[in-house]
């Protein structure tokens, strides 16, 4: 029999073989050593990819070039993607803490992949800073010693968007909202802010969720209703697909459509055209004040042309003050006690470009201001990225969720 | 038909020198497995190991189907989400040991492989494809609405539950052990299946169904076993990975779950004993590490998916079984 020559089959064959050999040679455990160890855990492929995505990252770097080096810190800043399942999120934290002696998660978009890293974080008594989930759990019912809740959360943003609308003239709502649990929750404490003060809740629609993308029938209902606002209480490209769509049949001057969860990367893929005159809630805006402008200026080189939103901001933010107390308690403390870290960082008033002066309560929730947004019209708007006017500000003390009872930490 | 099973027996069994239907080539493959289950878990992290043997356990559950009865089956995920679900709530809410807990994902799986399969092998084909899609879409939306899955945050911290009560899986090694045990368990199982009479009769079904029912066999029964057999092992592997990991989420019941073990069986090698654990292992390995490159995962998939289908349609197992001669 003779041998057979190698066929471009054979070499694919190999080819194909080669990632896998890599793969597992690759990452092996390092020796435990005085470096701190960062991993920025989010979505880099899906719908939240540019939400959150890269330029996390990127204002995680950020923090740690400003910071650590005149501290004497060496830091390393690892990422992955969680593609928004909370088994492959939890098994890289495991994977991230026992092999790679990473010693605080941050960022986690996606509110199931954020708790099942709470949980894996406590076990481990690692850090954990939640910028990029909205859930209120992560203070409430399973708030842990282990973590600190950055950025925005479903409460603040129900709190800011509907309170705050209201006031403004948009005193009857009518929701358009997704069929899960988060949708569910969004409408529910929205529509209580509404009715707190003194506007009315006209009715909703509910679609089934994930999967609809023609919402015209639910738009219609909405206009029928005759409401001056139309709440949308979804995220993500289910958001994008109800503006555009309430842009085509014309809602806008007579209904006010309000984004419960959207930011500044949604309102760019929009185009000021299609999202005029839309009302969000965000807890920074890149053109908000000197210090704001400051960080920009700054991040501005490693954002590649775009700009962070509220979550990618809070990353930087949340670093800077993990890598603050890190720097004060010593990073071999740091690293051999995930909740004295976290402690330290409760104690420590927090004061940062993004957010400016704050604190964290003792359930781990950061307290600053949030906004509520309106999107310029194309003539208001005077250069790229000029996308805002803001409407109302919320004070630290009345934007968020009150302590919640269900947090065993605040008990004791 | 008694007479016409002796004879498939016979023939079987007069092929030549086999050890428990393995032939030696298989046996020593086998023995090589056994070794690298035992032994990579003080090389490579066993939390990742324990991924792939619980995919493993799905894929050959999978495979037990596409490979020796000849349905594809495209709702698999839902026995495979039931089972994790069912485990991570009995482990969770009733405080059940790990094994009576593993054990009723594998009963609820087989419960729903009763239901999926006496409607589904009515049909051949894409019909029979499609009506296990379907079905498996409506489980995956009452697991997205049902209160006890928790919709979109599923059952978290689900406690690693005692064995048989007592013997503590808090560290991963035990967990692992456990793991590996049931891997073997139905690994060993299948084949037994398959070598069976009854087995030889499920080939003889996905070689010429109108013959075998000539024959006298009541093809649909047999079907309906297989199916059976196939759904209780994927329940299994579903509790096994919910223990593992403390968390049962709508992934598992997503319809990306039957897409991925397609994958993993179609990559490892359709109808061959060892393919879809290395389908599997690939699968589960490219998901692990090429984590850190973000959206290159499912690029990555694809493209080996597009590579596999190209170049070597007989998977990675059935390839290399191709090109020695050998039945692997």
């Amino acid at each position: 029999m003779t041998r057979p020559m190698p066929t471009r089959r054979a070499t694919l064959l190999g080819a194909a073989t080669l990632p896998l050999a890599a793969g597992l040679a690759a990452p092996r455990a390092r020796a435990a050593g005085k470096t701190i160890r960062i991993g920025v855990l989010n979505d880099m492929s899906g719908p939240y990819r540019d939400t959150t995505g890269q330029l996390s990252v990127a204002c995680t770097r950020l923090a740690v070039a400003e910071f650590a080096a005149s501290k004497g810190l060496t830091v390393d800043v690892l990422s992955a993607d969680h593609q928004n399942k909370p088994d492959v999120g939890a098994g890289i934290a495991r994977q991230w803490f026992d092999r790679d002696d990473v010693d605080m998660i941050m960022d986690v978009p996606t509110s199931s992949v954020a708790l099942a890293v709470n949980s894996v974080c406590r076990e481990k008594n690692k850090v954990f800073i939640n910028s990029g989930a909205a859930t209120t759990a992560l203070t409430g019912k399973q708030c842990s010693p282990n973590t600190i809740h950055y950025t925005y959360d479903t409460w603040m943003l129900a709190r800011s968007t509907g309170g705050n609308t209201v006031k403004s003239g948009g005193d009857t709502w009518y929701f358009v909202t997704a069929d899960y649990v988060f949708g569910h929750e969004l409408e529910e404490i929205t529509a209580r802010f509404v009715t707190e003060a003194k506007g009315k809740v006209l009715g909703h629609a509910i679609y089934p969720f994930p999967g609809t993308t023609d919402f015209s029938s639910f738009l219609l209902a909405a206009q029928a209703a005759g409401a001056k606002v139309l709440g949308l209480a979804n995220a993500g490209t289910d958001t994008v697909n109800c503006v555009k769509q309430a842009h085509e049949f014309g809602l806008a001057p007579a209904m006010r459509v309000a984004a419960l969860l959207m930011t500044i990367p949604d309102v760019h893929a929009l185009g000021l055209a299609t999202a005029r005159g839309l009302l969000l809630t965000e807890s920074f805006y890149w053109n908000l004040n000197d210090r704001t402008r400051a960080f920009t200026a700054r991040a501005k080189p490693a954002l590649g042309g775009r700009m962070a939103n509220m979550i990618q901001a809070g990353c930087y933010a949340g670093t800077l003050h993990y890598l603050k107390a890190v720097a004060d308690i010593g990073a071999d403390a740091a690293k051999a006690d995930g909740a004295a870290v976290v402690a330290r960082m409760k104690a420590m008033p927090t004061d940062d470009d993004v957010f400016g002066p704050g604190k964290i309560r003792a359930d781990g929730q950061l307290l600053v201001p949030s906004y509520l947004f309106e999107v310029k019209t194309p003539e208001q708007s005077k250069g790229e990225w000029d996308y805002y006017n803001l409407l109302a500000t919320t004070a630290p003390g009345e934007a968020w969720q009150p302590v919640d009872p269900g947090c065993p930490l605040v008990k004791a | 038909m008694t007479s016409s099973a002796s004879t498939t027996l016979a023939v079987a069994r007069s092929s030549p020198a086999t050890v428990f239907g393995y032939t030696p080539v298989q046996a020593i493959a086998l023995a090589v497995m056994v070794a690298l289950v035992a032994f990579t878990p003080s090389v490579l992290y066993p939390v990742f190991l324990m991924k792939v043997l619980c995919f493993a356990m799905f894929a050959c559950a999978f495979n037990l189907l596409i490979g020796y009865v000849g349905l594809l089956s495209f709702g698999h995920a839902a026995f495979f989400g039931m089972g994790s679900y069912v485990t991570a709530w009995t482990a969770k809410n009733w405080g059940l040991s790990a094994e009576l807990a593993i054990l009723l994902g594998g009963v609820t799986g087989a419960g729903i492989g009763v239901v999926f399969g006496w409607l589904a092998i009515r049909r051949l084909g894409i019909y029979f494809a499609m009506i296990t899609l379907a079905l498996a879409q409506m489980v995956y939306f009452v697991c997205l609405e049902a209160p006890f899955t928790g919709g979109e945050d599923g059952i978290q911290q689900v406690p690693r539950a005692k064995l048989l009560g007592f013997i503590s899986m808090q560290s991963d090694m035990a967990m692992y052990w456990l793991v590996a045990g049931l891997f073997l368990f139905f690994f060993l199982l299948i084949h037994r299946i398959v070598h069976s009479p009854f087995g030889q009769v499920l080939k003889a079904v996905r070689e010429n169904e109108p013959r075998a029912t000539s024959l006298g066999y009541r093809t649909n029964d047999y079907k309906l076993i297989a199916f059976i057999i196939s759904s209780f092992i994927a329940g299994i592997a579903g509790g096994t990975k919910a223990l593992v990991f403390g968390i049962a989420t709508l992934t598992d019941v997503h319809f990306s779950m039957s897409g991925e073990v397609v994958l993993m069986v179609l990559l490892g090698g359709l109808g061959t004993v060892f393919g879809p654990v290395v389908g599997a292992l690939v699968v589960t390995a490219m998901e692990n590490y090429l984590a850190q490159f973000g959206a290159w995962v499912t690029v990555t998939q694809g493209a080996i998916f597009v590579v596999c289908v190209l170049a070597f349609r007989r998977g990675i197992i059935g390839e290399i079984g191709a090109r020695l001669k050998l039945a692997l």
